[in-house]
């Protein structure tokens, strides 16, 4: 999956949050709209379209969406 | 020797709590992102004063009068919870006399979560092709509303009090048949109320808030939510097609789909990667949340009193618990 794709993906997750905001360098945790059940979307919609496994510690180590990309591509 | 499952009936507390009121609590928690998301309108609460055996108690009760059961035929008792009355004695010896039940039976407690009820008639099963019991009464009662923390806002949209009676006999309305189980303990600190128990016994009084202020402490329910959602993502579907083969069905063989009702975001997510049809997934949470190891004799018991139950048909049931523990079985409605 692009990173294009997987911001798109990403973006999906949110149901409040203007699209222009989802950017590679976006640090998601600051979204107004962020929440611990956005996470396990994000950990849902990685299995499907990715089929590798997100956890919660990923989650809290990556700042911009792009850091969560590269970390779920290093799987 | 067949076991079947004769009857089920249950029991809700009084007490309501609704999407209104805990949107009134937690500001940043709309009705509309809790009905869009989690699935659950209200839940039923336990009063202060009530306890698992008062749950479990009119459960039994109700089923008892519903089904005409002769209270001196029930020969064993079975009691899943992980709210029990005492730390000892058994609450099922309790409930034995409770319930009026005659004194030559065997009363046992299961402390099991989400997949107790399977647990449960697994060993109820057991005890009728073994020639030990002839009705055994099976009880889910479950009050992990105490256990939760009044800011823990996740919690306490997703689960309920309730109890379930399941009468497990040598005839009835469905044969229980052959079995899926899984255990892995590695799992145990992502779901668990740490103290209390002879490991921590008094309070530790260590609450935090994480960074999205959800309260953590060792004395209230912790339940890791990403843990919890990868475990399942796991363990689910190698336990769905070992639970089919195990009873010689294919997945589209499969009248119903009755799974552990924990919320729409984790049922959707199973539905869709297991690729069940929307028709033959059964959903029953909406006005009792997740109510634990009684999520599944409850939907069962909806689903036949709609009318989604009529007749001969397979019905799969499963569940991912906490322990970790799954299981699942093949139901065959007479």
């Amino acid at each position: 999956m692009e990173l294009k794709d997987f911001i798109q993906k990403f973006a999906e997750q949110f149901e409040e949050t203007a699209i222009e905001l989802f950017k590679a360098e976006t640090v998601f945790k600051n979204l107004p709209e962020w929440s611990s059940l956005t996470a396990l979307s994000i950990i849902a919609m990685v299995d499907e379209e990715m089929e590798k496994r997100v956890t919660g510690a990923d989650i809290r180590n990556s700042a911009t969406i792009e850091d969560l990309y590269q970390l779920v591509l290093s799987k | 020797m067949k076991a079947y499952i004769k009857g089920i009936s249950y029991y809700l507390p009084e007490k309501i709590l609704t999407n209104e009121q805990i949107a009134r609590e937690f500001p940043e928690w709309t009705v509309e992102k809790i009905n869009s998301k989690i699935g659950i309108k209200e839940r039923h609460v336990v009063a202060e004063n009530e306890t698992a055996s008062d749950m479990a108690l009119n459960a039994a009760n109700k089923l008892i009068e519903e089904y005409s059961i002769d209270r001196s035929t029930i020969d064993y008792l079975i009691l899943v919870t992980q709210s029990p009355d005492y730390i000892l004695p058994t609450t099922a010896c309790i409930l034995q006399d409770r319930l009026g039940l005659s004194t030559s039976i065997g009363a046992i407690d299961v402390n099991q979560g989400c997949s107790g009820f399977i647990m449960g008639i697994s060993l109820a099963k057991g005890l009728v092709v073994g020639k030990m019991a002839k009705n055994v009464l099976l009880i889910t009662s479950e009050t992990y509303t105490k256990h939760i923390h009044p800011k823990d806002k996740g919690n306490r949209t997703i689960f309920g009090d309730a109890a379930a009676a399941t009468l497990i006999s040598t005839d009835g309305i469905a044969e229980i048949r052959e079995f899926s189980f899984g255990t892995d303990g590695k799992g145990a600190e992502n779901l668990i109320v740490k103290t209390g128990g002879q490991r921590f016994r008094l309070p530790m009084n260590d609450l935090t808030f994480d960074e999205n202020g959800i309260p953590k402490s060792s004395d209230y329910l912790f339940m890791d939510g990403s843990e919890i959602v990868n475990y399942t993502l796991d363990y689910f579907p190698p336990l769905i097609k070992d639970a089919l083969s195990k009873n010689d069905l294919e997945l589209q063989d499969v009248d119903l789909f009755v799974f552990h009702q924990a919320n729409k975001f984790i049922m959707e997510l199973l539905r869709k990667k297991l690729k069940i049809e929307d028709h033959k997934f059964y959903r029953f949470f909406e006005n009792v949340g997740n109510t634990v190891s009684s999520t599944i004799p409850i939907a069962m018991k909806e689903a036949i009193n709609d009318g989604t139950l009529n007749g001969k048909a397979n019905v799969l049931i499963a569940a991912p618990g906490l322990g970790y523990s799954w299981a699942g079985a093949a139901i065959q409605f007479l």
